[in-house]
C-alpha cells in the first residue's frame, strides 16, 4: 500500500460530510433514502466523477483546468456525427466514443504544450481553449444539432446493468483508474512533487514539463470522455453538454480537500466531493426547497465546506489568494 | 599521492558581469573530505552548484576519476556520481521518506510501469541504514523534525553510490547553519560516516566545525581559491587570516555597558501562549539589548512572532512606551514602531524577486510617499544612504534580493526596518544563521550601533557565546518559561552559569 500522505482528521472531514448529509437528507424525506433514490445519485454523479479525476491530477499539480464546458461540447458533437444520427451517414458505432475522447485528449495536449512549453498560465490557455473547441462544437452543430440514433450507445448511456446504472459503472471504473495512476505510477506520483515544489522538482532534473502536458492530456482525455457519455445520455450532440461542470467539478474537487495551490489531496478524496455535492443537489429537491433557494444553498454550503477544510489552516500570516 | 576522484580545473562563472568563479582549481581525493571556507559572496556555493548541475561554468573543467563531465542538471550530475546536498532543505514535505531519498531514480522500484512499494521503501531504508538513521521510508515527510529531514537529503546524495558502483562525491552547502548544537553534531558525525564510503565536499562557516572534520581546508577569496592546507597544518586564526586577509579582534568584543536611561520601551507581563511559553515577564529599556539564550523548542520563536503580532497570546500584556497595546496582525506592530527580523530569511524576511530597494523600503511605504504616490527619487536616495551606512554589497539597488549573498540579505532585511523612522523595538530571530564571522561581525557591530541610538533590541541568538558578547541584560528560556535572568545592572554571567540554566 502507498503511504497517503496527510492522513490526519481532516482528511476524513469530505467523508463525514457525505455520511452527515446522507442521514441528515434520509431523516428529513423519507423518499430520500430508498434504493431507487440511491441509483438517481449515481446516476446523476457518474459524469462529474469522470471530469473530477481528470482535473485533480491538473490541480494537484498546482494548475487549473477552465476549459471542461468547451472540450465536453467538441467532443459531444464529435461523438454524435460519428455514430448513427440524423446528420451524416457515418455509423461507427463504439470506434465513434474512442475518437470523441481522443478528441478530448488532444484539445487537453494542446493546452498542456501551449502552457508547460510556451510557460503561459493554465488559467489563461485553458480559458482560450475552452472557448476555441466551444467555437469548433457550434460550428459542428449549426443550427441543427444531431441526434444519436445508435440504440446500443444509447442503452449505454441510459441502460442499467444488474440495477447499476451502466454511467455509473464506467465512472467508478474511471475512478479506479484514477486511483491507480495516482498511488502507483511516477505521473501520479510526481503531479503531487509537482505540487508540492515545482521549482525543487525543476532543481533535482525531473521532466516537469512532461508530466505537465500528460496531465493536461488525460483531464482532456477524460471530459471528451464525459462529454461523448452525456450525449450519449440524451441523445444529442449538443454545445451544452457541459453546462455548469467545470464550475460543480472544481467545487466537487476543493471539497474533497484538494487543494488549489497543489500539492495536496487526491482522486478518492474527489470522488467523494463530487458524491457529497450530487446527494446535496438531489436531496434538497426532496426536502422540498425550492429551486429558486437551491442554488443559493448550494453556494452556502460550499463555502461552508470550504470553511471546515480550511479551518486548520488559519494563521495570521498564511496568505490568502 | 592518490589520484583525485573530482578534479576542478580553471572553472569561471559569472553573473551580471560580477565573477562569482574566477579560475578555482582544486581536487578532492578519494574519501577525503574537503573543507569549503570563505566569506560571503566567495564564490563556495556557486562552485557547489556548478559541479551539482545547478548552474552551467562560463568556462573550466570538471573531471571526474579522469573523465570529463559537464552535468546540466541534478540527475545528470548524479549519474556522473556528484551529489548535493542544498543549503536549504530541498524536501518535499508532501510525499514519503521514500519518494524523496528516490526521487527521479525510481526505476529500480518500477514493475511494468507502476510503483512496487515495498520494494521503494526497502531501496530508501538501505540508503537511510548506511546512515544509521531511525526513519520509516514509508512516513510523509512532512511529520519529520528538520534533522531527520536533513538526513533524508543526506540519504538521497548516498544513493548515487548504487547508480555509478564507484564512491560518490558529495557536495554539502553549509548543512549546519540552520541547525541547533544538537543537529549539528549529528550532521558531522554523518559527515565522519561518509568518510568510509565517500568523498565529500563541506562547505560551512563555522571555521571549528570546517577543521574538526575536514582533512583539508580549502579558503576562497573573491572567487578564487587562494589556499589550501592539512588540517593538521593550521587553525581558526590561520583560516581567518585568509578568509579576510585581516585577523579579526578577539571574538565580538563586548561594549562597556552603555548607562542606557531608565526608560523602558517594551515591558512584557505575564506573557503567555497555550503550548508554547507561558508567565513570560521581562522589560527592554531605550539602548538595551536583550539577549535570550534558548534551547530549540523553547517556545522564544513562538514569543517573537507575539510581540511582533503574528501570533496571538492567552494572556498577558504587552506595554510599549508605557501604554499597553493590542497586536493584532503584524501591521499593528509594524505601525507601532516594532520590527523583525526573522530566523527564516529566505521565506519571511526577503521578498526574494524584489530588488533591494523594494525591499527595503517595502514596510514604510508611509515615509517615502508624497500623496498617494512613493516619491520615487526620495526613495532611492534613501536607499542609497542606507546601503553605503550598512556597506551591503549588491551591484546595484534594484539587483533582486536573491542574487545577494546570505549576509548582505540580511543586512537588506535590517535596513528594511531601521528605515522607518519611528523603529522603537527590533526583534531579531537567529539574526546571524548563515552568514560567515566577518558578516557576523558586521552584523553584530551596526546591531550595537543602533541599539547606542536609543533603540531597545531582542536579541535571540544561535550560541550562547553570541548572546553574551552582544547582550546588556539576558534572560534564559527553557521549556517556554523564563529560567535564568541576568540584568545588566548584576555581574557579567559566566557561559557556565547560563548553560546551567539551559538545561
Amino acid at each position: 500500500m502507498p503511504a497517503t500522505v496527510g492522513l490526519e482528521l481532516r482528511s476524513w472531514a469530505p467523508l463525514l460530510a457525505l455520511i452527515v448529509s446522507c442521514v441528515g437528507f434520509g431523516l428529513a424525506a423519507p423518499g430520500f433514502a430508498t434504493v431507487e433514490n440511491l441509483w438517481t445519485i449515481a446516476d446523476r454523479s457518474a459524469i462529474p466523477l469522470i471530469l473530477a479525476v481528470g482535473t485533480t491530477f491538473i490541480i494537484l499539480q498546482g494548475s487549473i483546468d477552465l476549459s471542461i464546458e468547451g472540450v465536453m461540447a467538441a467532443s459531444s458533437l464529435t461523438f454524435a456525427m460519428c455514430v448513427l444520427n440524423n446528420r451524416t451517414g457515418l455509423d461507427l458505432g463504439l470506434f465513434s466514443l474512442v475518437l470523441a475522447t481522443c478528441a478530448g485528449a488532444g484539445l487537453g495536449l494542446l493546452t498542456g504544450l501551449v502552457t508547460a512549453c510556451l510557460r503561459v498560465p493554465s488559467f489563461m490557455v485553458t480559458l482560450g481553449v475552452w472557448s476555441a473547441s466551444m467555437g469548433i462544437a457550434m460550428l459542428l452543430s449549426g443550427d441543427q444539432p444531431p441526434l444519436i440514433k445508435d440504440p446500443m450507445l444509447r442503452a449505454l448511456g441510459l441502460g442499467r446493468s444488474l440495477a447499476v446504472p451502466n454511467l455509473f459503472l464506467v465512472a467508478v471504473a474511471v475512478v479506479l483508474l484514477g486511483y491507480i495512476l495516482q498511488s502507483y505510477t511516477r505521473f501520479g506520483r510526481y503531479s503531487m512533487v509537482i505540487g508540492g515544489g515545482e521549482d525543487m522538482a525543476r532543481l533535482l532534473g525531473l521532466p516537469v514539463d512532461g508530466y505537465k502536458v500528460l496531465a493536461f492530456a488525460f483531464g482532456g482525455l477524460l471530459s471528451g470522455l464525459g462529454g461523448a457519455l452525456e450525449s450519449a445520455r440524451i441523445g444529442l450532440g449538443h454545445v451544452d453538454v457541459g453546462a455548469g461542470q467545470m464550475f460543480a467539478t472544481i467545487t466537487a474537487v476543493v471539497i474533497g480537500g484538494t487543494s488549489l495551490g497543489g500539492g495536496r489531496g487526491g482522486v478518492l478524496q474527489s470522488a467523494l466531493g463530487t458524491l457529497t455535492l450530487a446527494v446535496l443537489t438531489n436531496g434538497m429537491i426532496f426536502v422540498g426547497i425550492s429551486p429558486y433557494a437551491q442554488k443559493s444553498v448550494q453556494g452556502a454550503l460550499i463555502l461552508l465546506a470550504a470553511l471546515v477544510t480550511t479551518w486548520p489552516l488559519r494563521s495570521r500570516l498564511r496568505i490568502v489568494k | 599521492m592518490t589520484e583525485p576522484v573530482l578534479h576542478v580545473e580553471k572553472l569561471s562563472k559569472s553573473f551580471a558581469g560580477v565573477r562569482a568563479l574566477d579560475d578555482v582549481s582544486l581536487d578532492v581525493r578519494p574519501r577525503e573530505v574537503l573543507g569549503l571556507v570563505g566569506e560571503n559572496g566567495a564564490g563556495k556555493s556557486t562552485l557547489l552548484k556548478v559541479l551539482a548541475g545547478v548552474l552551467r561554468a562560463d568556462r573550466g573543467r570538471i573531471i571526474v576519476r579522469g573523465m570529463p563531465v559537464s552535468p546540466v542538471n541534478v540527475v545528470a550530475a548524479a549519474a556522473a556520481g556528484i551529489g548535493i546536498v542544498f543549503q536549504e532543505q530541498a524536501v518535499l514535505p508532501n510525499v514519503t521518506v521514500a519518494e524523496n531519498i528516490l526521487l527521479g531514480h525510481e526505476r529500480p522500484a518500477l514493475r511494468a510501469g507502476f510503483y512496487d512499494w515495498p520494494r521503494l521503501y526497502a531501496l530508501a531504508a538501505a540508503q537511510l541504514d548506511k546512515l544509521g538513521a531511525k526513519i520509516s521510508p514509508s512516513a510523509p515527510t512532512a511529520t519529520l523534525s528538520f534533522a531527520e529531514r536533513q538526513m533524508v537529503e543526506i540519504a538521497r546524495a548516498l544513493a548515487i553510490e548504487e547508480r555509478t558502483r564507484h564512491e560518490p562525491i558529495i557536495l554539502f552547502d553549509e548543512p549546519t547553519s540552520m541547525l541547533d548544537a544538537n543537529g549539528t553534531e549529528t550532521v558531522l558525525e554523518q559527515i565522519e560516516r561518509l568518510r568510509r564510503r565517500a568523498s565529500v565536499v563541506f562547505v560551512s562557516h563555522r571555521l571549528d566545525e570546517v577543521l574538526r572534520v575536514s582533512d583539508r581546508v580549502c579558503v576562497m577569496v573573491n572567487g578564487r581559491c587562494v589556499a589550501t592546507r592539512d588540517r593538521a597544518m593550521c587553525n581558526v586564526a590561520d583560516l581567518q587570516r585568509l578568509m579576510l586577509g585581516r585577523e579579526l579582534d578577539a571574538k565580538y568584543q563586548r561594549q562597556p555597558l552603555s548607562a542606557h536611561g531608565p526608560k523602558v520601551r517594551l515591558s512584557v507581563r505575564a506573557l503567555g501562549r497555550r503550548n508554547s511559553y507561558h508567565g513570560v515577564s521581562f522589560e527592554l529599556h531605550a539602548g538595551e539589548v536583550l539577549g535570550i539564550s534558548e534551547l530549540a523548542g523553547s517556545g522564544v520563536q513562538s514569543l517573537c512572532r507575539t510581540l511582533f503580532g503574528a501570533e496571538r497570546a492567552d494572556t498577558g500584556e504587552i506595554v510599549l512606551d508605557g501604554r499597553s497595546v493590542r497586536l493584532r496582525e503584524p501591521a499593528d506592530a509594524v505601525g507601532l514602531g516594532i520590527g523583525y527580523v526573522p530566523a527564516e530569511r529566505r521565506l519571511e524576511g526577503i521578498v526574494g524577486g524584489f530588488g533591494v530597494r523594494e525591499n527595503m523600503t517595502l514596510a514604510h511605504l508611509d515615509e517615502i510617499r508624497r500623496g498617494p504616490f512613493i516619491h520615487l527619487a526620495g526613495e532611492r536616495q534613501v536607499v542609497k544612504s542606507w546601503i553605503e551606512r550598512m556597506r551591503i554589497r549588491t551591484p546595484t539597488a534594484d539587483t533582486p534580493a536573491h542574487d545577494l549573498s546570505g549576509g548582505n540579505q540580511q543586512k537588506v532585511v535590517l535596513a528594511k526596518w531601521l528605515v522607518g523612522r519611528k523603529l522603537k523595538v527590533l526583534i531579531l530571530d537567529h539574526p546571524s544563521r548563515g552568514l560567515d564571522v566577518g558578516a557576523k561581525a558586521e552584523l553584530f557591530a551596526l546591531i550595537r550601533e543602533f541599539a547606542r541610538a536609543g533603540l531597545g533590541v531582542l536579541l535571540v541568538a544561535d550560541t550562547v557565546e553570541e548572546v553574551m558578547a552582544l547582550s546588556d541584560s539576558i534572560i534564559v528560556m527553557k521549556d517556554g518559561v523564563v529560567s535564568g535572568r541576568f540584568p545588566a545592572s548584576a555581574a557579567k554571567p559566566s557561559r557556565l552559569q547560563i548553560l546551567e540554566r539551559m538545561v
